[in-house]
């Protein structure tokens, strides 16, 4: 007989899972087409490389927050919840 | 069930909640990325603007983010806010999650594709900088009613005690709502986000166009907004209106039904009339004389595609009044 207590810890666990998992397709997309059009210009322009690399770094910083979220979430529901 | 209801209530609220913030960081992450990446592009077309191009990218994402954050709110919510141990509180708090989770997808990439157009157009066109940052943000508030829309319906989910409806069928209508405003929400997101792409790029290869082309974006994205306003609907009606008790297993999976038909209907309509807005004002840009037989063609080509989102908003209500 599984306890009920059993079960909450189960749908926590299930839904941190799927807040990280389904969480993390975004800014992997994102941050790829970021740091692919960044090696473009920096090839299109070389001399520039230094302002084009720190762009794409904070461009992508923003696109990882969503998954802070969805990691911050996931971590709230395996340990605090 | 051997459990008590409040389990149940748990085991609802972490679901919704993970899938809430799961599924919300996909769109707002894409359209970031996305943005990120123009900006790159433009800066090395024209590294003398990357001031002005580095704010634009900034707030460009902001926007995207919006929605991204309407999730977390809702998952954080959902973990830890207690709900009445009722067993309606399960399809309330799945449903909720579902909305949000999937409503934030298409406003977050959608509001992203703007945001890039504009990077991109401040290296082609520094002296407009001023208009393009105008019609981003114009373009980007209305990318975002989607998501505003399914933020709504998870608060109303979340606030309405449900206590006095019969169980059968009410928790399919209750799913069903959350289902329609979730899918609803990403067609109307995704083509807005195209229309006012194409205003921005426009604006910035022949400037002197740029009131005509604002307002055929606005007149675009109008259209692509209709399916999510339908899904809307059937949320709002799935929601309010009292069904009869009963114990068969029809009635609450018409319901369901109506949810998904509505909801996953509404997506395909959305993005055609996207693509039809991006191609008129990409070319009212470059051809203005005609800007009457361009919107006359976008109109025309948007009611067609417009044609099985109806159907599918009639299928919805016949099996929500008919059946």
């Amino acid at each position: 007989m599984i306890e009920g207590a059993d079960i909450i810890k189960a749908a926590a666990f299930l839904g941190a899972g799927i807040s990280m998992g389904v969480g993390a397709i975004g800014p992997g997309v994102g941050e790829g087409m970021a740091a692919a059009k960044a090696c473009e210009a920096i090839g299109k322009n070389p001399k520039e490389a230094g302002l084009l690399t720190r762009t794409m770094l904070v461009g992508q910083a923003v696109s990882e927050s969503t998954g802070i979220y969805s990691l911050v979430i996931a971590l709230l529901l395996l340990f605090v919840v | 069930m051997a459990y008590d209801i409040q389990t149940w209530v748990s085991v609802a609220a972490f679901t919704g909640g993970g899938m809430a913030m799961g599924f919300g960081a996909i769109g707002a992450a894409i359209g970031e990325g996305y943005t990120a990446a123009s900006a790159n592009e433009a800066i090395g077309r024209n590294p003398g603007q990357s001031g002005d191009i580095f704010k634009s990218m900034l707030v460009g994402q902001a926007i995207a983010e919006s929605a991204s954050i309407f999730a977390l709110v809702i998952a954080l919510m959902l973990l830890f806010t207690s709900y009445p141990s009722h067993i309606l509180s399960v399809p309330v708090l799945l449903g909720a999650g579902l909305c949000m989770g999937l409503g934030a997808i298409g406003s977050g990439v959608g509001s992203g594709f703007p945001a890039g157009a504009a990077c991109k157009g401040m290296a082609r066109q520094p002296a407009m900088s001023g208009r393009l940052t105008t019609n981003m943000l114009i373009g980007s508030a209305v990318c975002q009613t989607p998501a505003i829309f399914s933020l709504v319906v998870s608060f109303i989910l979340l606030f309405t005690d449900f206590s006095a409806n019969p169980i059968s069928p009410t928790w399919a209508a209750i799913l069903g709502a959350g289902i329609s405003s979730g899918f609803g929400a990403i067609g109307s997101g995704l083509g807005g986000g195209l229309v006012a792409q194409a205003s921005c790029e426009g604006i910035s290869r022949q400037p002197l166009t740029a009131t005509p082309v604002t307002n055929v974006m606005l007149l675009g994205q109008a259209v692509t907004q209709t399916t999510a306003i339908y899904a809307l609907l059937v949320s709002f009606i799935l929601m309010f209106k009292s069904f009869p008790a009963t114990d068969a297993l029809a009635p609450p999976m018409a319901l369901l039904a109506a949810g998904i038909c509505m909801g996953i209907g509404a997506i395909g309509p959305a993005v055609g009339e996207g693509f039809a807005g991006q191609g008129a004002v990409a070319w009212i840009a470059r051809n203005e004389k005609y800007i009457a037989d361009l919107t006359r063609s976008m109109l025309v080509g948007q009611a067609v595609a417009e044609s099985t989102g109806i159907y599918s908003l009639v299928i919805a209500l016949v099996l929500i009044f008919v059946v």
